[in-house]
């Protein structure tokens, strides 16, 4: 199949692959200890010794920033992730099989989404308490029912295709149907919807730790930072435009990917 | 091989019945021609017969039995363990019954994968050797090409291919011919006819267009607003129609003579 051109998803796989190298590299080597104080640099402005300049702490932003960005990266994905699997699960099986199971975990779907998310996530951490494994199993449930929307329209368009029922005469059972015959189909509605969850959750991460029950401090995520860069907004507002630049940065080239995918599909949507 | 006895089928959404007591039989490797206007049962009937009546929707009794087990009471994992290997369906549209996103050769094999434990390297083989006799050619280049990369008639082609594929005892056949042009429709008629006379395959051919069904098929049943009308071998309810609608329903065809005879004065 002749792709044509399609400059947003090129210019979004390079800018996403860009960052995951730099936070993958990150992970493993930082410019200077991101934790490690120095009274002597406390609040510098950006530099070449200090590229996004040093907190209150004397601590080196920009080591800050890629360690932090690798919390945050990994929170959303896990969050997808789960929230993906989970959803795809439930949308597959009532868009599929419709009736009763479709009427009762839809209704439930309903409820999850008459709360404000952020709500959601809050309750879930009061209850399960903070750190960054809840945050990710709190974040993961909070995301099941919009991925389980998108999944059920997409299978209930395709449940009678003909190629569908041909597969049924085939012999073929439903486990097989569902993830075999129908789930590479629909792909090409999930995967925008991936892209985007994937932007949500790294905004909620970033809410969340702003709240403060998000990531708790020897972790440090981008929201996190982002609070924190909040009381010196005023005396090291490098602190707060550089932390902010790398969730734009990041949200920005994935959306760009998302959008990207969304213009090679012509825009079909099912919801 | 397959009697239906007495068939009822009645959805909940009409108030007549879709079919109202149909009882028919085919015998081995006899093709009958199931014919009808459009919302005259004959569907219906076929989907009884493969199996896909959605059966919550609808009121249905009766007896369908293939080489005596019972098919239209049989619960799904019986069904299964039939379908794709005893009876093999072609539906109407090539297009929209493959699946886009899986190579043909692995579609035309489907039914070897859910129905025989052979290797992926025999399937293989039984696949080109099925593509061959729907008389695809080139299967090897075919196998690992795309529904959307055949034309229509390749595509029907492969669709007969994945029924065969099995040995399956019948073919349900729902208006096979009706989405391609007229010379594809005369190869695969022709196509049928040899597998069935290779083969000794069964077939419930379903069609509204009577042309075809004389080309193809040795008895043929008339259906209208759900019952059986008239049934019979071809050759007799052609030149013999007895239930007046089986007589419109021929006289409907239009022929080279008949339009002659009308302009003559």
């Amino acid at each position: 199949m002749k792709r044509s051109a399609n400059n947003y998803l090129r210019a979004g796989l390079l800018l996403t692959a860009l960052l995951f190298v730099l936070i993958l590299l990150g992970h493993f080597w930082t410019p200077y200890d991101p934790a490690a104080m120095s009274g002597g640099e406390k609040l510098l402005g950006p530099s070449l010794r200090h590229l996004m300049g040093t907190d209150n702490f004397g601590r080196d932003i920009f080591s800050r920033g890629l360690r932090g960005a690798g919390t945050t990266l990994l929170i959303a994905l896990c969050t997808v992730a789960i929230g993906a699997v989970c959803g795809i699960a439930v949308g597959a099986t009532t868009g599929y099989f419709g009736g009763r199971v479709d009427a009762v975990l839809m209704r439930l779907n309903d409820a999850m989404t008459a709360f404000p998310s952020m709500l959601l996530a809050l309750v879930l951490i009061s209850l399960l308490g903070s750190g960054k494994y809840k945050v990710i199993l709190a974040l993961g449930i909070v995301f099941i029912p919009s991925f389980a929307r998108v999944t059920r329209s997409a299978y209930a368009a395709l449940r009678d295709a003909n190629y569908i029922k041909s597969a049924r005469l085939m012999g073929a059972g439903s486990a097989r149907i569902l993830f075999v015959h129908l789930l590479p189909n629909i792909l090409q509605v999930l995967l925008p919807a991936l892209t985007i969850g994937f932007n949500n959750a790294v905004l909620a991460e970033a809410s969340m730790s702003y709240l403060g029950i998000g990531v708790t401090p020897p972790d440090a995520s981008l929201g996190y930072m982002l609070s924190d860069a909040q009381s010196m907004i005023a005396s090291a507002p490098w602190y707060a435009v550089g932390t902010g630049t790398v969730i734009v940065l990041l949200i920005f080239s994935v959306g760009l990917i998302g959008e990207g995918l969304q213009r090679r599909n012509g825009r079909q949507r099912y919801a | 091989m397959l009697e239906i006895r007495d068939l009822h089928v009645k959805f909940y959404t009409r108030s007549r019945e879709a079919v109202g007591g149909v009882s028919l039989a085919i015998s081995d490797g006899e093709i009958l021609g199931l014919v009808g206007e459009s919302g005259s049962g004959k569907s219906v009937t076929a989907m009884a017969v493969s199996g896909l009546l959605p059966r919550r929707q609808c009121d249905y009794s009766g007896q369908i039995l293939l080489d005596g087990t019972e098919l239209l009471h049989a619960d799904r994992a019986l069904l299964r363990k039939i379908q794709g290997k005893d009876i093999g369906v072609v539906f109407q549209e090539p297009m929209s019954a493959m699946d886009p996103l899986m190579k043909i050769g692995d579609q035309v094999g489907e039914a070897l994968l859910l129905h025989t434990d052979l290797s992926r390297e025999d399937r293989y083989f039984c696949v080109l050797a099925a593509m061959r006799e729907a008389e695809l050619s080139d299967p090897e280049a075919l196998y690992g090409k795309y529904p959307y990369q055949l034309s229509g008639g390749m595509l029907q082609r492969a669709m007969i291919a994945a029924a065969i594929v099995s040995r399956p005892k019948l073919l349900v056949l729902d208006e096979p011919t009706t989405a391609l042009d007229v010379t594809i429709q005369a190869q695969i008629l022709t196509l049928l006819k040899k597998l069935n006379r290779e083969h000794g395959i069964s077939m419930l051919f379903i069609s509204h267009n009577l042309n075809v069904v004389r080309k193809l098929c040795t008895r043929v049943a008339v259906m209208q607003r759900g019952v059986l009308v008239e049934e019979g071998p071809t050759a007799d309810v052609w030149t013999n129609p007895q239930h007046p609608y089986t007589q419109r329903l021929i006289a409907a065809i239009p022929t080279r003579t008949r339009r002659k005879e009308e302009n003559e004065p």
